[in-house]
């Protein structure tokens, strides 16, 4: 077997290239170093290309009541307080000049009126925030940073997968993994490494994630001795779509609800007024009339329609349950009844598109069927707020893959604007690293080369089992125990399970070949996603508690002890281990700013807005 | 649940061939479902694309019975009951290993695009653009490069040799976008036609009919381009002139309208 492997040498080499990984690329390589770009896929197809409704900024274009202190807070809101402040102050004060930062880079925003960049309604946003192309925000996004990224002449490797990072005395020297097509090693020797791998939501079975979501960002950073937090975290969009069973999870845009589409159960009900948490009492409407009237005029309080994800995901469960769903086990979500059919084929085209082809539904016509999804995980590398950098020297996180941002759940469009902020943090702080370092630090070739085994083990296995089969039983274990609803009985099942499927794994054979064999990187997956689970699993058994993405039918409410703590993985001597921290406390300014509020009621009529 | 009958190509750089399987299907099942399910069931090393599963990234192009299309939004209950289905890779670029290419090709072409250079801002700071102006170069940054295009175009499908000077439809509606975006300031007009080949097409629309996207790629993007690199040749006084005043808000009189999607 040919085991050569393939060498390069950069200051900065970013892993990942959808939002976060380019913007992180563009700001190194504008810093004058050395960087490559490495991601799994072809460039441009990350996830990022996906994003629908928007992203989120406190411009100020459509309601200039707004400013990063509301944004501030309505982030801190949503994520149950169990965001880092300070992450969520600098992404709410920095998102305008990364979104008008665009803008120079050549990306059409849809416009207001008077020309500016028009802002979208979105759950748990007080003010019309997001900036949007249509519902295909992130396909606008990406195709502005790959090609301001291709301009800069970075090196871009696609169809590469990393698989293990390097250290050196516990500072990172590289990563190393496999070229796709080629099949053969590569190996990045690199003073700093930016990890933009995104999330792990293919370790359940209904997602709207594609196949790059295996975890491997948290896998690599945890092996490596970095620390993850609140892994538990994770997000279920409450609309997905039901059916058909072949797209059941893909994602129906919150920009639906943004635009008055409501959600309805099998008697027609509007039922979201039935499920308002006394945490949003004072800003949501309690009547159908005055959340109708929220839309165009902001003195009234917010439909509840548009409440934070997790309390929506958690309602349509309960209304499922109750035995008021849908045909196929979701809730109906209308927008025919409320808007014309030109106005929602021009601000959903691609929703329209979506059900007319896949599922044969006209949505200017009738409602859809939709429920839960994960979409998410709010949990992820613990970094440095300002610098991004997670607990090991030179391996910085930003993107889905970090965690703080965005607490126990993360408002929509709060991610877009996220992976612009941090990435751009991330890509300057792990330049001034690299320049800093005064040499590259050394390769350790017995790293290498057990790493180089691991890849090539499952090539060289046989008669072992089928890849594919463990993960659907993954999938279904991950889809079952540990979902919207989680009991410390299940949980525990779920871990058993997990361990037997990870001793399975470890004989999972594939076929040969070296040239694009997906077995043989599915099977490389299993081990990420496997560790992944698990982490998930275990902090969701530690958390006692029901908070944001996280809920405990055993221990039903929010405990203030467990909100002012972060759950804290990482691995010693080859075991997950678990113990929590005290979450950073915000200064008393910021913490003003947090209150419970009404709307207020000189509150202008939107500029602009249609 | 009806099985069908499915003809898969299988085999790398070097040849191949297709094999045949019978596949249990559910409703709604996509040509994507279906190659997925070949590979979980019975060949788990066969080679696809996709991401999205949604028409969204332009992954998982291929020709199924000879038309490039998405695999993930071809619906198996578009098919006659009993009717054979056969999928093989988009042919204008070599195999990799079954049903994924190079596409190289298209990456490189890119690279040589001059980037996006935007004029001053307005004096308050902002920028300011009309919902009427940005529409039209809005239809062009729908592409989700799926090249599917670049398949079916007949000046490299069939012609190794001339993809050294053509770039293809995909950057037609690039340099499109470039040129009518209300914003740009960088003239490639000199390039369109000397360096990216645009006089090579000769309209006859097969791009268009095949877009996921339904960009109007002959009439929105190539034809305008054509106007304008004439224009430019018989007038690259008036056409810096054009270009320096800003476009398309200020139009000079003469010069040729796109038509309108
Ligand atoms: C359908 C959908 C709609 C959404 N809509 C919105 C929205 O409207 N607004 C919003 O704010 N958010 C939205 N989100 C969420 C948001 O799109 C994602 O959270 C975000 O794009 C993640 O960006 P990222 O840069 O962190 O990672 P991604 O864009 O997912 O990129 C990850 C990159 O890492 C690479 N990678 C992963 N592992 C490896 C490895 N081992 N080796 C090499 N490379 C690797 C991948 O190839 C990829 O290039 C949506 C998500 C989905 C799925
Ligand atoms: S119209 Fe031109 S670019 Fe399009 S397929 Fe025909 S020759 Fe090719
Ligand atoms: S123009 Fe249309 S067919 Fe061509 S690559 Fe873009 S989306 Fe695909
Ligand atoms: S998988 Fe994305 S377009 Fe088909």
């Amino acid at each position: 077997m040919n085991d050569a492997v393939k060498r390069h040498e950069y200051d900065v080499v970013v892993i990942g290239a959808g939002g976060a990984g380019l913007r992180a690329a563009i700001e190194a390589s504008a810093m004058g170093v050395r960087t490559a770009l490495i991601c799994k896929s072809l460039l441009g197809k990350a996830h990022t290309v996906m994003a629908e409704g928007g992203i989120a900024a406190a411009l100020g274009n459509v309601w200039k009541e707004d400013n990063w202190k509301v944004h501030f807070r309505d982030t801190m809101r949503g994520g149950k307080l169990l965001n880092h402040w300070r992450m969520a102050q600098i992404h709410a004060q920095e998102a305008p000049d990364r979104v008008l930062e665009l803008e120079e880079w050549g990306a059409l925003f849809d416009r207001t009126k008077d020309g500016l960049i028009l802002q979208r309604d979105f759950g748990g946003h007080r003010y019309a925030r997001l900036a949007h192309v249509g519902d295909r925000t992130g396909l606008e996004m990406i195709r502005t940073l790959q090609d301001h990224a291709v301009h800069r002449g970075i090196d871009v490797f696609m169809e590469t997968t990393m698989f293990r990072l390097l250290t050196e005395d516990g500072r990172v020297s590289g990563a190393i993994g496999y070229d796709r097509q080629k099949g053969e090693l590569a190996l990045f020797h690199a003073k700093a490494v930016v990890l933009a791998t995104g999330g792990v939501g293919k370790a359940w079975k209904v997602t709207s994630n594609s196949w790059e979501y295996t975890g491997d960002g948290f896998a690599m950073a945890l092996e490596a001795g970095a620390e993850l937090i609140d892994m538990e975290m994770t997000q279920f969009h409450p609309t997905g779509m039901v059916w058909p069973t072949s797209v059941r999870g893909l994602l129906v845009t919150e920009g639906v609800r943004g635009d008055g589409g409501t959600l309805k159960n099998a008697n027609g009900e509007r039922f979201m007024f039935k499920y308002i948490p006394e945490f949003f009492k004072a800003e949501t409407a309690d009547n159908e009339a005055e959340a109708d009237r929220w839309y165009e005029d902001k003195t009234n309080r917010r439909t509840p329609d548009l409440l934070p994800r997790d309390e929506v995901a958690r309602a349509i469960n309960a209304e499922v349950k109750a035995g008021r769903g849908s045909p196929h086990g979701g809730v109906f979500l209308d927008i025919a009844s409320r808007r014309s059919a030109e106005y929602i084929k021009r601000r959903l085209p691609s929703m329209y598109h979506q059900f007319m082809q896949l599922a044969g539904v006209d949505i200017t016509k009738e409602a859809m069927e939709i429920g839960p999804t994960l979409h998410y995980i709010m949990g992820g590398v613990r970094v440095d707020p300002d610098s991004t950098q997670s607990t090991v020297p030179g391996l910085f996180a930003a993107g889905e893959v970090a965690a703080g941002m965005h607490g126990a759940n993360r408002l929509g469009g709060n991610s877009l604007s996220d992976l612009l902020v941090f990435g751009r943090r991330a890509g300057l702080y792990a330049a001034e690293y690299a320049k800093r370092l005064a040499r590259m630090p050394l390769l350790d070739e017995q790293q290498v080369s057990r790493r180089s085994q691991e890849i090539l083990a499952p090539l060289e296995r046989r008669g072992g089992e089928n890849p594919y089969a463990l993960h659907a039983e993954l999938t279904d274990t991950m889809q079952d125990l540990v979902g919207i609803i989680r009991t410390a009985d299940e949980l525990r099942q779920a871990l058993t399970r997990i361990d037997s499927l990870r001793t399975r794994a470890a004989r999972c054979a594939v076929a040969s070949g070296r040239v694009y064999n997906p077995s043989w990187h599915l099977a490389l997956d299993l081990r990420t996603m496997l560790l992944c689970s698990e982490a998930v699993t275990r902090s969701a058994l530690l958390r006692e508690e029901s908070r944001g993405g996280h809920t405990r039918d055993d221990y039903p409410k929010p405990d203030p002890d467990w909100g002012k703590k972060n759950v804290v993985t990482r691995l010693r001597d080859g075991q997950v281990e678990l113990r929590t921290a005290s979450l950073p406390e915000a200064p008393s300014e910021l913490r003003a700013l947090l209150g419970e509020e009404k709307p207020s009621a000189k509150v202008a009529v939107p500029a602009g807005a249609e | 649940m009806p099985t069908v009958k499915v003809n898969v190509f299988r085999g790398d750089a070097s040849g191949g061939e297709l094999k045949r399987y019978d596949v249990p299907t559910d409703p709604g099942m996509v040509v994507l479902d279906v190659v997925h399910r070949i590979q979980a069931t019975q060949e788990p090393d066969l080679a696809v694309r996709w991401n999205c599963k949604a028409g969204k990234c332009g992954s998982c192009s291929a020709e199924i019975n000879g038309l490039p299309k998405l695999m993930c939004m071809t619906r198996m209950d578009t098919f006659e009951e009993g009717e054979e289905i056969t999928v093989t890779p988009v042919k204008t670029f070599p195999v990799i290993r079954d049903l994924v290419t190079d596409v190289s090709y298209n990456y490189e072409w890119a690279k040589t695009i001059p980037a996006f250079k935007p004029k001053p801002k307005e004096a308050d700071g902002t920028r300011r653009m009309y919902q009427d102006d940005v529409e039209r170069v809005q239809e062009f940054h729908k592409c989700i490069e799926c090249f599917l295009c670049q398949d079916v175009c007949h000046v490299i499908r069939d012609h190794e040799e001339d993809k050294a000077g053509f770039a293809g439809p995909r950057y037609f509606v690039r340099l499109a976008a470039l040129e009518m975006h209300p914003l740009d300031t960088n003239d490639r007009t000199e390039l369109i036609r000397q360096k990216y080949g645009l006089g090579y097409c000769n309209i006859t629309k097969c791009c268009t009919d095949v877009c996921p996207e339904h960009i109007h790629i002959t009439d929105n993007a190539i034809i305008p381009l054509k106007e304008r690199v004439v224009t430019s040749t018989y007038d690259p006084v008036g056409w810096a002139l054009r270009r320096m005043r800003g476009k398309p808000a200020t139009l000079a009189a003469g010069e040729p309208e796109p038509p309108s999607a």
